[in-house]
């Protein structure tokens, strides 16, 4: 086991350094940068762009040396913290992400919870109640949550919350609160705006969640040692539980990993619609404005992210189910 | 005692006493006549996998329908023009905002065939807003098969004549009109060109790449394998909706929209081999060991022909299950690029170019009409979804 750890760990260098340069060139693909995007709007605006302090900044970070030697430049800064300046921001990546982090997993850790307290209970019932009406009907809730565009759904929710419950559009929070301290008052404010993007992001996760599970439990449940169970005269919920549930949990177990991204980027689309004060829509402002240093990093700790959660999910898959083998060599 | 035909079936009893007759049947022996099939039976266990797979799926109601439907979908976008009751870059100045609009059968009691209102407009002077009613007077026939709005059919032959067309000096908005008066109908049937065919473009490419890279790393193995598998993992770790935004920026702004909605299925495909690759290798590695392949490698076939020859087609129908309930995300992947408004760009419309007009709170509070483009989008995926389901159960069609 402790071997190999060690191996994926090793094999994630090489992985990790592959996507580094993968993000690199996608952020340096488009013909301009920000300065001169930066520039050009400033004189459409007729206004004049500081050329002074464009060039310092240029110098600062490097941008007027070759590629490589920017990219080497971005990547050792991650071994010292330093995970590069927005300029769009005018601060240290590291503060711009600041309090947002916080909230976007704050977000994406009860939308998660809510997922798994709906999704589980339901995908049993439809599993063990299969063709029947309670099947159809909340197989065809969970579908429609996947068919609608989450964006649409947070418009219209945004609307109706408005007119129904009288709470402000959008946010996370009351706009007076952002960036302040923790308080009763900021803390009362975001329990009140945190149900509309949860149960929305939520919906559709519930719907593929309610789904799969559904789906690997039939599987189980058509094995013949599910009829020997029952034909030993287990108790229903025993037979249910003790077997057929743990097996049917492998595909979620091997999916646990991607959890770990998901909770850091929250539903990008959603939380622009909403405004929510998270890390999706700066993301995608710091992609259009090609903020590139701030995109760059956030999309490199994103990956890390997912190569650690690939590895948890391979870890904890062998724990659950111990005929899956790590070391399985090909034959050929 | 005389018989002329001792072999033929029953034959009297001899009387009391008397000797039994000594027959030997004359037709041809066959052993094999209590396995003999009836002609239903044979039907039923002689079915090539083709027949068995049709009568598994059928019995699937819902995915029949659905795929009915989509079926139907995919014929009307061949003649969405002749079908769209006007030209979908038609701009009706006089009615903007319009809401939609009924048809009736009925004026004042009498029969008078499918007609609309004439339309009465007033500017609210105090909110500005635009202030649409029925003029009941003034009843207006729908002319059927007529000459309405020209346009260019498949953008090649000039045409006018539509299905329906309002009658002289009438209107038919039927889903009513956007902010430059377009008629929200005929760019739904429009956009569902490109709507449409975007996920099954996107799935083709995506197909290629996941079948010939997962094929090839499941049966390989080793250090192929290895690399594969972490070229999955890097894809898979990059986040879709920013990577899209990334690669949708790189494209120059003066591309004609045709090759930006070529370049855009092609990002969706790069995205979403990924997760078919994955499932071709697993499967692969354990098909490699079925004897079969053995006796293919001892006969001298290469390795394209044991993977795409032998081993491929085993599970081809799983992968085409799989591939059904993925065009679903490609369908909303383009509207959500087009939300962002870096997917397809006017002139060409698409669901998620209409949805992109509709993203103001406003519009969800005055104009609801324009959120309508999302109805379709629900529709095609869930038919979508029904339609893997279906396949995916008669993909294995002895289970």
């Amino acid at each position: 086991m402790l071997r190999y750890l060690f191996r994926r760990v090793l094999i994630m260098i090489p992985t990790l350094f592959v996507t580094s340069v993968l993000i690199f060139t996608v952020m340096k693909l488009p013909p301009s940068d920000y300065f001169e995007t930066y520039v050009a709007e400033m004189q459409a605006q007729g206004e004049k762009a500081d050329l002074g302090r464009v060039e310092f900044l240029r110098t600062e970070y490097g941008l007027d040396q070759p590629v490589h030697v920017q990219y080497f430049r971005w990547i050792t800064g991650f071994f010292k913290g330093d995970f590069g300046y927005s300029f769009e921001y005018d601060l240290p990546v590291r503060d711009v992400v600041g309090e947002r982090l916080g909230l976007t997993v704050l977000v994406s850790f009860c939308t998660i919870i809510l997922t798994w307290v709906i999704a589980f209970p339901i995908g049993i019932y439809s599993a063990t109640h299969q063709y029947s009406w309670g099947d159809y009907g909340l197989s065809f809730l969970g579908l429609l949550g996947i068919a609608i565009p989450h964006f649409l759904l947070a418009l219209v929710t945004m609307y109706f919350a408005n007119v129904w419950f009288g709470i402000s559009i959008g946010g996370l929070m009351e706009p007076q609160y952002f960036n302040q301290p923790m308080s009763w008052e900021k803390f009362k404010s975001i329990l009140a705006h945190l149900w509309i993007p949860v149960l929305i992001i939520g919906a559709g996760g519930t719907g593929a969640m309610i789904r799969k599970i559904r789906a690997n439990l039939l599987d189980e449940l058509r094995k013949q040692y599910v009829v020997t169970a029952k034909a030993k005269g287990l108790p229903p919920r025993r037979v249910l539980m003790k077997y057929p549930f743990r097996m049917s949990l492998n595909f979620f177990v091997s999916h646990i990993g991607d959890i770990l991204p998901t909770i850091v980027s929250g539903a990008e689309l959603t939380a622009v619609v909403l405004s929510l004060q998270t890390t999706g829509p700066l993301l995608i402002r710091a992609l259009q404005s090609q903020d590139m240093f701030l995109a760059g990093s956030f999309l490199m700790f994103l990956a890390l992210l997912t190569v650690i959660g690939v590895l948890i999910s391979d870890v904890a898959l062998t724990l659950l189910d111990p005929r899956i083998r790590l070391q399985g060599q090909a034959t050929k | 005692m005389t018989d002329p035909h001792p072999a033929s079936g029953a034959l009297p009893l001899p009387p009391p006493g008397g000797r039994l007759v000594h027959v030997a049947a004359t037709a041809p022996f066959n052993p094999h006549i209590e396995e003999a099939l009836t002609e239903t039976q044979k039907k039923v266990y002689l079915a090539d996998q083709l027949t068995l797979m049709w009568w598994k799926f059928r019995r699937h109601r819902l995915a029949l329908v659905s795929g009915l439907l989509l079926a139907a979908l995919y014929a009307m976008i061949l003649i969405a023009e002749f079908l769209a009751p006007y030209n979908y870059e038609q701009r009706h100045t006089g009615f903007i905002y319009r809401p939609p609009q009924a048809v009736h059968l009925f004026h004042e009691g009498r029969f008078l065939g499918p007609f609309t209102y004439a339309t009465q407009y007033r500017l609210d002077m105090e909110t500005m807003r635009r202030l649409y009613a029925e003029d009941t007077s003034r009843p207006v026939p729908l002319r059927f098969l007529c000459r309405g709005d020209s346009y260019r059919f498949w953008g090649l032959v000039k045409a006018d004549i539509h299905l329906v067309c309002p009658g002289e000096g009438g209107t038919l908005f039927l889903l009513g009109t956007d902010r430059l008066g377009r008629d929200v109908l005929s760019r739904i049937l429009i956009g569902a060109r490109i709507s449409l065919t975007i996920g099954l473009i996107g799935i083709l490419v995506s197909f290629t790449l996941g079948i010939v890279i997962g094929g090839l790393a499941g049966y390989y193995g080793g250090l192929f394998d290895l690399l594969v598998q972490r070229a999955i993992e890097i894809v898979q770790s990059l986040p879709h909706i920013p990577i899209w935004l990334a690669l949708a920026s790189i494209m120059p702004p003066h591309w004609s929209p045709l090759l930006v909605y070529f370049a855009i299925t092609l990002i969706l495909g790069l995205m979403d081999w990924t997760g078919l690759a994955r499932s071709v290798r697993s499967k692969l590695l354990s098909l490699r060991e079925e004897d079969y392949v053995v006796a293919a490698q001892l006969m001298g076939a290469g390795t394209g022909r044991i993977v795409f020859r032998h081993l491929v087609p085993g599970f081809m129908s799983h992968l085409i299950a799989s591939a059904t309930i993925t065009i679903p995300s490609m369908i909303l992947g383009e509207t959500a690029l087009s939300f962002l408004g870096l997917g397809l760009r006017p002139p060409i419309t698409s669901w998620g170019v209409m949805l992109n007009e509709a993203q103001n709170i406003n519009v969800v509070a005055l104009y609801p009409w324009l959120i309508l483009p999302v109805v379709p989008v629900i529709l095609v995926i869930l038919a979508f979804n029904f339609l893997g389901d279906g396949l995916r159960d008669a993909a294995d069609p002895y289970h």
